[in-house]
């Protein structure tokens, strides 16, 4: 077989073969969880805290918490599907998992493919600093020093917003940036709410509290498109939970810090 | 497909170039005239044994010797504020450069000064030198010509070596170089130029200091 039919032949192999994936099947995924009384989602596994695999070999994480969460108020049993960033949103187009809660931002290209809920977790690079730094804002940061990661998007936006007279250190990774901050070596210093989350926990040294965001990106649900039915229950349900305090504790005990009003 | 090198970025970043550049010579200046000071004292107690100072200089040379210089930076700027003893990055820098440089000194100069010929010390002697004209004339002198190419070496190594202080935000020719990479991306120009003046300075203060050597050192001796 000469090489250019042997290739056309596998063009046509793959074609059979992607076609045979591509038509989802439109059905009424609520109905079926209801029907079946079981809830497929999908969290991570290697994203602390909002996923990842605690010493008993279970998933556990802010994710997980939300996931269990929204199966109660649906009455379902959770089946929880471990996936990485990469293939989240393929599980979800090809209808293996009914949710995706995997600390998932949302953005325009993501909204071609798939649907999202209303927010249910806070993702953000902002600046943090010790209790007594008054700053609100970038003007505030005149006359101060803050630490940042290199080529990180807080450095970019940050460089972008400071004032002149504000002095910004880039070190090399997030660990001499953070020990710049712990060590006094800088007032401020600015990060991801998660770090700060992950420092706070560890350190005692000095604490980090929120001053100003540089950019907001929290997480929604991903639902895959046109599951309108369940779309609005997950709105409801995280609603609920913004109301009740449920999801406010959650936060606390993952994040560290209070749910953030605007969310 | 062949790489399409764009040097177009130079322009906009000149300005930072050149006090990359400054900033990493200001280093190797400042670390080789204090550090060869250092070197010139350690060598002269540890080779006379000047107590208590010969003991605190095998412990600072051995100390500074045997490890990793980025480990000395981090510290002195990460850990020394826990004892209240907050240098900023450029004083961390410098102190670093020059504690290694002395303790690399020390020891070369040490060799040197031990390499006096006894008959040197003896003519010296027979010409009635006094102790310090022996020292000044007979033993330092001859020694740093001596070892003159290998504290070159040194200081050149070290210039090469300021490149780490990169990690603790001192905004030397490294930190220059990541800079611009991390807001261009264009990593093979960044690094190949950076690697250019790399070059050029070493080449520079080689030059620099041999001229020195034989002038400086050299001639006064024979005089």
């Amino acid at each position: 077989m000469k090489p250019s039919r042997l290739f056309r032949s596998l063009a046509l192999l793959g074609a059979i073969a992607l076609g045979s994936v591509a038509p989802v099947v439109q059905a009424d995924v609520l109905a079926n969880i209801t029907k079946s009384g079981t809830i497929k989602i999908a969290v991570p596994q290697d994203f602390p805290p909002f996923g990842s695999v605690g010493s008993d070999m279970k998933p556990a994480g802010y994710d997980i918490d939300v996931a269990n969460l929204i199966g109660k108020e649906l009455g379902a049993k959770v089946e929880l599907v471990p996936v990485s960033s990469a293939n989240r949103i393929p599980f979800l187009t090809t209808g293996k998992v009914d949710l995706v809660i995997s600390s998932m931002g949302k953005s325009p290209e993501r909204e071609k493919v798939i649907d999202f809920s209303t927010a249910y977790a806070p993702f953000f690079n902002g600046v943090f600093g010790p209790a007594d730094q008054k700053v609100a804002k970038a003007d505030d940061l005149a006359g101060k020093t803050i630490s940042v990661t290199r080529g990180s998007i807080e450095d970019l936006e940050l460089s972008k917003i400071a004032p002149a007279s504000a002095t910004i250190k880039r070190f090399e990774d997030n660990n001499s940036t953070i020990a710049a901050y712990l060590s006094g070596q800088t007032q401020l210093i600015a990060t991801g709410n998660v770090v700060a989350a992950a420092v706070n926990e560890r350190s005692k040294l000095r604490s980090l509290t929120v001053k100003f965001l540089v950019k907001n990106s929290p997480c929604y649900v991903g639902l895959a498109k046109g599951e309108t039915a369940l779309q609005g229950k997950v709105n409801e349900i995280v609603q609920k939970a913004k109301k009740s305090g449920a999801l406010n504790e959650i936060s606390q005990r993952w994040l560290h810090i209070a749910l953030p009003a605007d969310l | 497909m062949a790489y399409q090198f764009d040097f177009t970025f130079i322009p906009d970043y000149a300005g930072m170039l050149g006090q990359g550049v400054a900033y990493t010579l200001g280093l190797t200046v400042f670390g080789g005239v204090l550090g060869i000071a250092i070197g010139i004292g350690g060598a002269i107690s540890r080779l006379w044994k000047i107590r208590p100072f010969d003991g605190l200089y095998q412990c600072y040379v051995e100390l500074f010797r045997n490890t990793p210089f980025l480990v000395q930076l981090f510290l002195i700027f990460f850990g020394l504020p826990s004892l209240g003893i907050k240098l900023v990055e450029w004083q961390a820098a410098m102190l670093a450069m020059v504690l290694n440089l002395g303790a690399y000194s020390t020891e070369i100069i040490r060799a040197g000064l031990q390499a006096t010929p006894k008959g040197q010390l003896e003519a010296a002697e027979s010409l009635a030198f006094t102790r310090r004209e022996t020292f000044f004339y007979v033993m330092l002198r001859p020694a740093l010509l001596k070892v003159w190419p290998a504290l070159s070496s040194q200081l050149v190594i070290s210039m090469l070596g300021s490149s780490v202080c990169s990690q603790i935000s001192a905004e030397e020719l490294t930190f220059v170089a990541n800079f611009i990479q991390s807001r261009n991306f264009r990593a093979f120009e960044t690094y190949f130029l950076t690697t250019a003046i790399y070059f050029g300075l070493a080449v520079m203060i080689r030059q620099l200091l041999g001229a020195i050597g034989r002038y400086a050192i050299a001639r006064r001796a024979a005089s």
